[in-house]
């Protein structure tokens, strides 16, 4: 592990992110009585000791903070404090070189699951361990009394163990049981427990078989591969909320009175006033009361250049408000605003994943009834034949042993989990195994455009015609606002010889003015910033112009710069056998010009969220299965009613919640990368069921005939399952290979960084 | 036969005692930031050894 250097270190450049105020910081704290209370904060860019070391010292000398502990395993920092005011935690932070982010908070409940596991792994693994000591003791010989009294202590150790790691499945099957649907843990409940009653009964009767052994080791196994599946999506699910809230979580409200007052979005009522600060969310619906400035919509339209707004005009909740404080008053509550329509949109939208059923699933749905049944003919038949219907159960438990499907309750799980690691490392976060299941079948991509396809972040493409002293000074200038095309223009600064401004304002809306050595600059709208230019230029109307005392000296154009690789990423989904669309909510123009530069089979423009659902559900009805790629509120209607979805880590939090997958990195490769890792770990999963089913094939006619020992099912079993998991391994290369193939995923100040 | 009689006993009571151990280690939260655990002890914390 390389050592610190934050800043650099994290993926996402989040240019427009905003750090939480104080104020959301305090909503977002809960206090743990007698005056203190505790704030997380996710800080995705910790990863060495010289990082806790930093933090929990510098937040330590902060007044009314009582203690901080870095977690460096999930990326937070736990503080705890006194009194009425958050101390500057975010900023001290700030000053380290860490972005800060809240989290939602979570009220405990995957830890639960998750140390239930672990405990029951431990347990089972206890006793396993133990009973299979005494069974190699009566496989090698022990008899009479001495194997009666192993028996026992079996019996006794085996209790514990099946009544806490088995309960995960007998209530697992109970509930599936219960709603009338059949899964995988059905068959091992009943075998597991039949294989306890009989070798019970075995001992009792000073039997010579007792299957103590199989029934607790096959739980063992099982648990294992639960258990890893349960943390690689806990660690996806974390790696996902760690990253920046985009969505308001309170504002400032004006009273009549003049006093003001720090509410939680869920308060706001229509009428009152709202202040937001340059640099802060809408956070509803409303109208301007005051002020201009420049609205950046991306997130909410899909348009990639700023509107311009002025007193009056109404905005909708999640345009992020770059230049000028507004006065806001409100026109719907949270419930009733644009994201809330959004949400019950996506709700309304749920698509072919809500129908859609795992492999484990539909396997076993065939599964057990076949293996059920073949035990139960294997009973009749033994008691038609012999008559011994002691015999006849103990050859039909063995069969069911035999068949209980611990490979097959390993084969998808484990696969799976190989999947999401390889992803994981790859800046891929998944949040389920059906995820997987499900991208592998998809034909059709469908893309957003600003935020996905493009960066959403304008461009400078005529730098050439530009004189370098003009642009010096002009990245002098954006250096001062938030405005997208300023902070363009900014990133291009040369690094030696700032120019000095004497004073610098910005006039929301329109520009930056900037007077040094008795010139008055300006940067920004042509018809603001000056009329007359010397380029010959004075034909065009819109536009960005730097002009000095009113005379045009340089002018800028810009395009939405493309996301890194997105030209291959596309390629490749296309060689990879998928149409790919491109829907948008932005103009004809903007559109054409990325449909231009990308090999996309078609685009549609100028799309209301409503019709993006629309067009996806076409494409369904038409026999595809569609995978959407999107990143704005606009889109999260749409990612509810694909297939699967993935989003960027950039997009709105409720497109994030919506998406199988998020991707951290700024590379668009991340998408084909993630089908193909898809369509390997299906391939794979299908290998491991036919090595399942050629298991059984040749084990349940030795199991029929009434050969199978104690000794056979436990070598057998875990023959199989080792077969299993060697064959998911195998993954692990395949993707190893990938990885290197594409050694642009980490171009573009994109480093490695979720690694751990 | 009499030695089963202790040896059994005892191997049971040794494993117990690794699974307590394990199941206190497991609530007492030492497991929740493992990467973190690893790091630490390359920190010298020379003001306040007790964090």
């Amino acid at each position: 592990m390389s050592c610190c250097a934050p800043g650099a270190e994290m993926a996402l450049d989040l240019e427009t992110s905003v750090l939480p105020s104080s104020q959301e910081i305090r909503l977002a704290s809960r206090s743990l009585g007698d005056d203190l209370h505790q704030t997380d904060l996710s800080v995705p860019t910790v990863h060495c000791a010289a990082c806790i070391q930093a933090i929990e010292k510098a937040l330590g000398r902060l007044d009314h903070v009582e203690g901080v502990r870095v977690n460096l395993s999930t990326k937070r920092v736990s503080i705890q404090w006194r009194g009425n005011d958050i101390p500057p935690v975010v900023a001290a932070l700030g000053r380290l070189g860490y972005e800060a982010h809240l989290f939602d908070p979570e009220v405990g409940e995957k830890d639960k699951t998750l140390s239930e596991l672990i405990r029951a792994v431990a347990v089972a693994g206890f006793a396993a361990g133990n009973i299979m000591l005494l069974s190699v003791s009566v496989w090698s010989g022990a008899e009479g009394a001495t194997r009666d009294l192993f028996h026992w202590v079996s019996a006794l150790i085996a209790i514990p163990a099946l009544a806490f790691a088995g309960g995960i499945y007998f209530r697992s099957a109970w509930n599936a049981l219960r709603h009338g649907r059949m899964n995988m843990d059905v068959p091992i409940a009943v075998g597991v427990s039949l294989a306890y009653a009989m070798s019970l009964y075995e001992t009792i009767n000073h039997g010579e078989h007792a299957y103590f052994d199989a029934s607790v080791s096959l739980l063992f196994f099982l648990l294992i591969g639960r258990t890893l599946d349960h943390v690689m999506r806990e660690r996806a699910r974390t790696a996902v909320n760690g990253l920046a809230r985009l969505a308001a979580r309170g504002a400032m409200v004006q009273r009549d009175d003049g006093t003001r007052d720090y509410l939680p979005v869920g308060e706001i009522e229509p009428g009152m006033q709202l202040l937001v600060a340059a640099g802060e969310r809408i956070p509803v619906d409303g109208r301007i009361i005051r002020g201009a400035s420049d609205l950046d919509c991306s997130l909410v339209s899909g348009e990639s250049t700023p509107k311009t707004v002025a007193s009056g005009e109404r905005v909708q909740a999640g345009t992020l408000n770059l230049t000028g404080p507004l006065t806001v008053e409100a026109t719907a509550a949270a419930k009733d605003s644009f994201l809330a329509e959004m949400v019950r949109l996506m709700e309304a939208a749920e698509g072919g994943r809500a129908h859609y059923r795992r492999i484990a699933d539909r396997v076993s749905a065939l599964y057990a009834p076949v293996v059920h049944l073949t035990a139960f003919v294997t009973f009749l038949g033994w008691v038609a034949a012999t008559g011994d219907w002691h015999r006849a159960v103990t050859i039909a438990i063995a069969v069911l042993i035999i068949t209980c499907p611990c490979a097959l309750g390993l084969a998808v799980p484990i696969v799976q989990v190989v999947a999401a690691r390889r992803l994981f490392e790859n800046g891929i976060m998944v949040k389920d195994g059906s995820a997987m299941e499900r991208l592998a079948t998809i034909d059709t991509a469908v893309f957003d455009k600003t935020g996905t396809l493009t960066l959403g972040k304008p461009r400078l493409v005529n730098r050439s015609s530009i004189d370098p002293a003009m642009l010096a000074l002009a990245a002098a200038m954006g250096a001062h606002s938030r405005h997208p095309l300023s902070q363009a223009i900014a990133g291009l600064a040369s690094p030696a010889g700032q120019p000095t401004f004497n004073e610098v304002t910005e006039r929301p809306g329109f520009g930056i003015e900037a007077t040094a050595a008795g010139n008055t600059w300006r940067l920004g709208r042509r018809g603001w910033a000056g009329g007359k230019g010397r380029t010959g230029a004075e034909g065009k109307t819109g536009g960005t112009v730097l002009t000095r005392n009113g005379t045009i000296v340089a002018s800028f154009e810009f395009e939405d710069a493309l996301r890194a690789d997105a030209d291959t990423a596309i390629a490749r989904l296309k060689n990879a056998g998928l149409t790919v669309e491109m829907l948008s909510g932005d103009t004809v123009v903007a559109c054409a010009e990325v449909a231009e530069a990308l090999p996309v089979d078609h685009f549609t423009p100028t799309l209301l969220p409503s019709g993006k659902v629309e067009r996806i559900r076409q494409l369904s009805n038409d026999g595809h299965r569609v995978m959407m790629v999107g990143d704005g509120l606009n889109d999260t209607p749409a990612l509810g009613a694909a297939h699967v979805s993935i989003a960027p880590a950039t997009a709105a939090d409720i497109g994030r919640n919506a998406a199988d997958f998020v991707f951290l990195r700024e590379s668009l490769l991340a998408v084909p990368l993630a089908l193909d890792v898809s369509r390997k770990a299906g391939r794979l999963i299908r290998q491991n069921i036919a090595i399942a089913i050629v298991y059984n094939t040749i084990a349940v006619p030795i199991a029929i005939l009434g050969h199978v020992t104690p000794l056979i099912a436990a070598v057998a079993m875990s023959a199989s399952s080792l077969l299993v998991i060697g064959n998911a391994l195998r993954l692990q290369r395949f993707a190893t290979t990938e990885v290197t193939r594409a050694p642009l995923a980490t171009r573009s100040g994109i480093h490695e960084s979720m690694q751990s | 036969m009499t030695t089963l009689v202790y040896l059994i006993p005892s191997a049971l009571f040794l494993g117990a005692l690794g699974l307590s151990g394990f199941l206190w280690a497991l609530r007492s939260g030492q497991y929740e930031d493992i990467h973190g655990a690893a790091e630490r002890i390359l920190i010298d914390w020379d003001d306040k050894p007790e964090r």
